[in-house]
């Protein structure tokens, strides 16, 4: 899995190279489109475009990896809804922690990263 | 809220602090709420981001996020204070996207089941939703913010009718849900906001895009928002409650409820 950078934001440039696995995701907030999706995910990705580092990111759910080829947190997000994932599983996977830790980290305070 | 999870435990003490406001809000219904908040990647896509936008509907339906519709009433509009806000704004040199369709998402949903957790089959005021872009950067300053909220503001005291209105900021405060600072919060900068957005609101306008989401993380950006709402709000208000609690999800969760006392 990829290291992750310490923030990611959705700029112009990030937004024109995640395109098409934004639009992956948030095609499955439709029901119909899951269900094709879950059916075959490496078709699911073809048809929309992805390339070669988008598909295998997906196929392999490396969630930063999704980030650093422009995806945006709240689109990701959707997929990880389909896999029954929490935002505090996410949260994990990018500090390197389990989803539990983490919702135990964020019920004590957070963390303010020297701010 | 509409989980029906306010008697567990992790929520309990963030539903308590609610509890003040909830009444003092029963006790002065408006008749309108103007809700200043964020789409989450639900009516708004990445083809078209209006920076700013205002609904101007009959009506909203509740949006399926990909996990069905929440289970809470379709919002009712309030179309002619959405026309009249659109055309003070346009004529006040602000370029504002019109939504005249729009399903609404939890960022304008769980406010409304904050003010009113048990809303039977129907909101108890309208609705005229105000959609800012929190998600793509460059979002809009906290200064453009802070201005569009008092040309709002000006906006709905030259309404026609007579309405009682409430002004919603929404969003934050601060909380990062991606990369290495997934699970940032600053409650040393939340508590000055809280404090800052009543009688200093010019300083929270001054602090630059990068210094939110540096301090507050990339999704505490959203506070901007809240610089909508006080903008809207007179020179004079008097603060009825404030509650701060963490966590709720990932989440910071900070409310204030202010009574605007008129005069400029």
């Amino acid at each position: 899995m990829t290291r992750t950078a310490d923030n990611y934001v959705l700029d112009l440039t990030a937004s024109r190279r995640g395109y098409a696995i934004n639009r992956l995701c948030a095609s499955l907030t439709d029901e119909d489109s899951r269900r094709r999706f879950g059916a075959d995910e490496a078709a699911y990705c073809d048809a929309f475009g992805l390339t070669p580092e988008q598909r295998k990111a997906i196929l392999h759910r490396d969630w930063t990896a999704m980030l650093d080829l422009g995806a945006s947190i709240f689109y990701v997000f959707k997929l990880a809804m389909v896999d029954g994932k929490s935002m505090q599983y996410l949260g994990g996977v990018f500090t390197g922690v389990t989803a539990e830790e983490f919702t135990e980290l964020m019920r004590l305070g957070g963390q303010n990263f020297g701010r | 809220m509409d989980n029906r999870k306010t008697g567990d435990l992790y929520w309990k003490a963030l539903f308590d602090g609610y509890e003040p406001a909830r009444r003092w809000m029963a006790g002065h219904r408006p008749d309108v709420a103007v809700i200043v908040y964020n789409d989450h990647a639900n009516a708004v896509g990445l083809d078209l981001v209006p920076t700013f936008a205002i609904g101007t509907a009959e009506s909203y339906a509740v949006a399926d996020e990909g996990w069905g519709r929440r289970p809470v009433p379709p919002v009712t509009g309030a179309p002619e204070l959405s026309e009249h806000l659109v055309r003070m704004l346009v004529d006040d040199s602000f370029d504002i996207a019109t939504f005249n369709r729009l399903d609404v998402d939890h960022g304008l949903t769980v406010p409304l089941s904050v003010y009113c957790p048990e809303p039977g089959d129907a909101w108890p005021c309208a609705v005229v939703p105000v959609l800012v872009n929190v998600i793509q950067y460059p979002q809009p300053t906290a200064a453009r913010c802070y201005a569009l909220g008092q040309a709002i503001g000006r906006a709905i005291r030259s309404f026609p009718q007579d309405v009682d209105v409430a002004v919603f900021g929404t969003g934050g405060m601060s909380h990062q849900l991606a990369g290495a600072r997934a699970g940032l919060i600053n409650a040393e900068f939340d508590y000055m906001f809280l404090k800052a957005i009543e009688s200093d609101p010019e300083k929270l306008a001054a602090i630059p895009r990068d210094e939110y989401i540096r301090e507050t993380g990339t999704e505490g950006i959203e506070l901007i928002m809240w610089l909508v709402m006080r903008g809207a709000m007179s020179a004079r208000i008097r603060r009825i409650h404030d509650s701060y609690h963490v966590p709720a999800s990932n989440t910071a969760v900070g409310l204030a409820l202010f009574e605007d006392l008129g005069g400029t």
